[in-house]
């Protein structure tokens, strides 16, 4: 069976710095992978990759078998990789309704519309609404994002990426700055996601990993330094003298 | 169960509320109605200034436009007066060296000739942002005047194209010494412009134009053809900017290169500032207040009228960063605090 995505000896240089070596990857359809490393590793850089924000300088995207190394980031997009970022890219000064409306009405083709009043559109209007209700965030649909408490607004910030609907889905550290005291609403909900659907996801607190993942992939320094299942990472010397010991006593 | 209860009605409350926002944000207000009534009674207050009154409203098309892009998707031009000139050049070519002196059917020329621009001018420019952009779209306004300058036998020069005739509106209506056919032209073709500006602004297409304001990366994260949508909203621009500038021509019967000044730019952009950019009327409030204060202060003090405009300007984005409307607003906020119990 071909994987849901793909990825082949990836490369990318900054000049002469060379973020991703020889990357190799596969998600297989329904996957909970976890991509861990020291910051610097290239994780986020690894994302913009799959994701067509960057292009790689060498190597090879196939998504369901397809090479999409060439397509742009909107093609991408609508061939099903979604994601998530580190830092909320939100739209801030528009309600929680329209964040998500924005992401629906372009993967039903609703949005070059421009005779028409945008809540006239009723099945991108359901849909958002059912997307902020799966997600617990329907009553504040109408309150301008920016005025979220940050929890709040990372939930936004996955309500857009499902409201894509899609087959890979690319958490980039999901809980990042989100207090311990909420960080379960964003892990319950990354918990709670179509098992059908994809994930791989960055993330640095250890339990979560082990928790959540079936396969870890340790990069560092921009090259996969090992890949396996997570008792097989948590046993790995090597691992533990990237992380100097300390987050992984936790785990 | 019956607290589950109660938490679901909650839930189907607030989407009934959300539901409605949507549904009901573009339905007309009462207030909507204001400026229209006070343009039609300033035609009966004022009936010897109506020659001004139609350098208002086509001031206020012309912001309108310029609103547009810059209110609701953000991109900011020092060149906008680029497709005013051309519309006005449209309209002073086709009565002057076609021959056609219908000004309806100029004016959609005039439209077809900026949004030609506007389509192709955007395809390049709007791969930019920013100060770039804002250099980039300066320049090419000046080299469109530099070419007029060039070929001053077609352009007329800075000496102009004077004397132009253009045949009676709807082959009926006759402009008169007072402009008063000119100033009921130039607000019927205003009020439909507007109306389909504000169609736009409330549609779908509307909805992502405020997406890539708000944050360009992530329109492109959710597969949103950003370039496709700017240039698409900046050739409607251009093509209502270009409308206003052959109205220009064809209540004044003239044209210069001076529509492609500068001075013309920077004036609208000044006005939308003024008025409260992305929010539709701020281009009425801004442009009538810009054009008022000049018309008066330069009477009584030709030399520093621009100071009292740059004074009001300066005081606007330090104390009303979302201009006068913005302003006025607010204080209808707090008024309606007041009022409640």
């Amino acid at each position: 069976m071909t994987a849901a995505l793909e990825i082949k000896n990836l490369n990318k240089n900054f000049g002469a710095l060379p973020v991703a070596r020889d990357i190799a990857l596969a998600l297989p359809k329904g996957a909970r992978h976890a991509l861990i490393g020291p910051n610097g590793a290239g994780k986020t850089t690894l994302v913009n990759l799959i994701t067509g924000v960057l292009r790689p300088s060498a190597g090879q995207i196939l998504l369901d078998g397809d090479d999409i190394t060439a397509l742009a980031q909107a093609a991408r997009t609508r061939r099903g990789i979604a994601r998530t970022f580190q830092i909320n890219q939100l739209f801030r000064g528009l309600t929680v309704l329209e964040n998500v409306y924005l992401a629906v009405a372009e993967r039903m083709r609703a949005s070059h519309r421009l005779w028409r009043p945008a809540g006239a559109e009723r099945e991108v209007v359901d849909e958002a609404l059912g997307q902020l209700e799966a997600l617990r965030l329907a009553d504040d649909a109408l309150r301008p994002v920016r005025e979220l408490p940050y929890g709040r607004q990372r939930l936004v910030e996955i309500a857009i990426a499902l409201a894509q609907r899609p087959r890979i889905l690319l958490l980039d550290e999901p809980a990042a700055g989100v207090p311990s005291s909420e960080s379960h609403l964003i892990l319950d909900a990354v918990g709670a996601l179509d098992p059908d659907i994809a994930i791989l996801i960055i993330e640095h607190d250890m339990e979560v990993v082990f928790r959540f993942a079936s396969r870890i992939t340790v990069l560092v320094a921009g090259a996969v330094l090992t890949e396996g299942p997570p008792q097989e990472i948590r046993a790995d010397e090597r691992v533990r003298a990237v992380y100097l010991g300390q987050e992984f006593r936790h785990g | 169960m019956a607290a589950s209860d109660v938490t679901a009605a909650v839930g189907l409350d607030a989407r009934d509320r959300a539901r409605a926002f949507l549904a009901t944000r573009h339905r007309f207000g009462i207030f909507e109605a204001l400026p229209w009534v006070l343009a039609v009674a300033a035609f009966f207050v004022f009936p010897d200034r109506m020659a001004f009154g139609s350098q208002v409203l086509l001031m206020v098309l012309f912001a309108l436009s310029l609103d547009l892009i810059l209110g609701f998707a953000g991109i900011v031009s020092l060149g906008h007066a680029a497709f005013f000139g051309l519309g006005a050049y449209t309209a002073a070519l086709l009565t002057l060296r076609g021959g056609w002196e219908e000004p309806i059917s100029g004016l959609i020329v005039a439209a077809a000739v900026a949004a030609v621009a506007g389509a192709a001018s955007g395809w390049i420019l709007l791969r930019y942002r920013g100060l770039t952009l804002l250099v980039l779209t300066l320049a090419t306004t000046i080299m469109l005047q530099e070419l007029g300058n060039l070929w001053r036998d077609v352009t007329g020069g800075y000496d102009g194209l004077p004397g132009l005739t253009f045949t009676p509106l709807l082959g009926h209506f006759d402009y008169d010494l007072y402009g008063h056919v000119n100033y009921l032209y130039a607000l019927a073709v205003l009020f439909v412009l507007f109306m389909a500006v504000r169609t736009i602004v409330y549609s779908p297409f509307g909805q992502t134009l405020a997406g890539i304001r708000e944050n360009v990366a992530r329109m492109h994260a959710i597969g949103s053809p950003v370039h496709l949508r700017l240039v698409t909203v900046y050739t409607i621009a251009a093509a209502i900017a270009g409308v206003a500038g052959a109205l220009f021509t064809q209540t004044n019967q003239y044209v210069t290169l001076g529509v492609f000044d500068f001075d013309n730019s920077a004036g609208v952009l000044v006005m939308l500032i003024l008025g409260g950019a992305g929010r539709l009327y701020g281009a009425f409030i801004g442009a009538v207040i810009y054009m008022v204060l000049q018309d008066y202060l330069s009477k009584v003090s030709p030399q520093y009228w621009q100071f009292a405009v740059g004074l009001l300007l300066v005081l606007t984005v330090m104390f009303a960063r979302r201009g006068l409307l913005g302003l006025a607003e607010d204080a209808m906020k707090l008024f309606a605090r007041g009022k409640r119990p």
